[in-house]
């Protein structure tokens, strides 16, 4: 399988505002020098908690900002040395999924028109048959392509999103917290639903979460971050059956704890 | 409840005043061009219900023809400087930077001046007619429409609505019209209503000095500035344009009041 993205040694510091006339405070390292590759069809989980610089890395690999240090090469193209027209024209190719399935579709904005967004943008006709597939694709019907978003719930909103994401046939997939807004049982069947669009579509997904129990359903490898510096990373399994760093397990033991909550609730 | 009765309130007179406006285009009680030396200031009577002027002229139809023009002066004035205000103001927003921080000092200098007297002044300068007026009543809207509208733009850039638009690949231009200015035109049409109350305000007042509607269009400012002159003799015809100007200055003021507290409630439960 060929390498989909390649993250080479990838730095972003944030300037922090000075405290004192003259002192200078240094600078906040959100992401030190990450490297990591995610493979078509694989998923890479990002782990770590809040502030561990897991969104910061979403933002770099979706071109909203750029790294201080470091590359990140989709296909082989450093997304961020493009040209403005050549980053629209391979948009279509690595799309996003959002934490706040509310925030993520504009209210006044139909159903129909947030799916055909990405196409319209990539100067492609907006063709309603490949919306109503898509729409299809991620469970939900024909009739909704007309409905605005406040008229849906959490999770289907978040399938919107999902749409909206896949209408253009992506070959990345990036989800940031995609599911830890949605209550357990429709986290359940959106995670599903991502795996099985995996393998309908080949799909690379960069998977951020801060809960390890979601990961370890549906990634590949791993990624543990913590304060932005990389704690540990791996196949999946090995790391979840055997984390080499005290920083997995405290993790670890909190989702357990957490799932064992879930259960006993 | 006492929400509400602002709104009320405001929509009524405006709805009043706009029936009146319009009515008078096809239909006022007597001609208010026809001067009639015999029937110069008549009480009010069955005939003539608010009586008629130093000329003779109905004072009812008077009334009704000046409306067209304060409102229609608001409409074209709110609107030009409106428009341009905004336009300015998104792209404050849209393009962040040096370019913000050009557009809106330069907006803050409008704010530097007194809005209505920096009005008077402008239409003073470039004489007086109606169209000077026009503009420098749309001038004064211009900086406030930019603030307002870059205010309200740069808390929709970071929804993620607006990033997810961005990673669909769309451009900051047309992010702006699909996402940006529908999002927002609550908050203009909001500050649209009161500035028309401002604007009926600025209009009366040029009016009056002379520098806004020339003879013979009817206006309340210049139906005031008429009367003046006969305080003495006949006080009703300065009180009922000025009660005209008031209707409709506190119309406009309590309805966009009205709109605002039903578009963000927080700000209404504040000020309770």
């Amino acid at each position: 399988m060929s390498v989909l993205l390649d993250i080479r040694g990838v730095t972003r510091r944030y300037p922090r505002p000075r405290k004192q006339l003259f002192h200078h405070e240094e600078a906040l390292v959100a992401v030190d020098n990450v490297t990591v590759q995610i493979t078509q069809g694989r998923t890479l989980g990002i782990v770590g908690e809040s502030g561990s610089g897991k969104s910061t890395l979403a933002r770099m690999v979706m071109a909203f900002e750029a790294p201080d240090e470091g590359e990140v090469l989709f296909e082989g193209k450093n997304i961020h040395a493009l040209g403005k027209r050549e980053l629209q024209a391979l948009r279509p190719e690595f799309q996003m999924i959002f934490q706040d399935p509310f925030g993520s579709l504009d209210p006044r904005r139909s159903v129909g028109w947030s799916v055909a967004q990405p196409l319209r943008a990539a100067g492609m006709k907006p063709d309603q048959a490949l919306i109503l597939k898509t729409l299809e694709q991620v469970g939900l019907r024909a009739a909704d392509i007309d409905r605005f978003p406040h008229e849906f719930s959490g999770g289907q909103r978040q399938r919107i999103a999902i749409a909206r994401a896949i209408v253009t046939r992506p070959k990345l997939l990036v989800a940031d917290e995609a599911v830890s807004a949605l209550d357990v049982s429709v986290r359940a069947q959106i995670l599903n639903l991502l795996m099985d669009l995996q393998d309908e579509m080949g799909l690379g997904i960069l998977f951020i979460s801060h809960d390890l129990a979601v990961v370890s359903s549906l990634c590949d490898d791993l990624l543990v971050l913590r304060n932005g510096v990389v704690v540990e990373q791996g196949l999946a399994g090995d790391i979840l059956n055997n984390p080499g760093h005290e920083y997995t397990h405290t993790l670890l033991t909190a989702a357990q704890l957490e799932l064992q909550g879930e259960h006993a609730a | 409840m006492t929400r509400a009765i602002n709104l009320r309130i405001g929509a009524g007179l405006v709805l009043v005043l706009t029936v009146a406006a319009l009515l008078s285009l096809v239909w006022t009680p007597y001609d208010y061009t026809v001067l009639s030396v015999t029937q110069k200031f008549r009480p009010p009577s069955a005939d003539h219900w608010l009586g008629t002027d130093q000329l003779g002229r109905d004072v009812v139809s008077l009334l009704m023809a000046a409306s067209v023009n304060s409102l229609a002066v608001a409409f074209i004035s709110v609107g030009i400087g409106g428009s341009i205000g905004t336009a300015l103001g998104l792209t404050a927003s849209a393009f962040g930077g040096w370019v913000e921080t050009v557009i809106m000092r330069v907006a803050d200098l409008g704010f530097a001046f007194p809005a209505l007297l920096f009005a008077i002044m402008l239409a003073a300068a470039f004489g007086p007619s109606l169209t000077n007026a026009i503009l420098a009543i749309a001038f004064i809207n211009v900086p406030i429409f930019t603030r307002v509208a870059r205010g309200a733009a740069n808390q929709i850039w970071t929804r993620d609505y607006v990033l997810a638009g961005r990673a669909a690949g769309a451009s900051q231009f047309s992010l702006t019209i699909d996402h940006v200015l529908p999002n927002i035109s609550a908050t203009l049409i909001v500050q649209a209503t009161i500035e028309f109350a401002v604007a009926i305000l600025a209009e009366a007042a040029l009016s009056y000095l002379g520098l806004g509607a020339q003879p013979p269009m009817p206006s309340w400012g210049r139906m005031l500035n008429e009367a003046q002159t006969l305080m003495y003799l006949a006080p009703q015809l300065a009180i009922y344009p000025g009660l005209c100007i008031i209707a409709a200055v506190l119309g406009f003021g309590l309805l966009g009041d009205g709109l605002r507290d039903i578009s963000d409630p927080r700000l209404a439960r504040a000020r309770a």
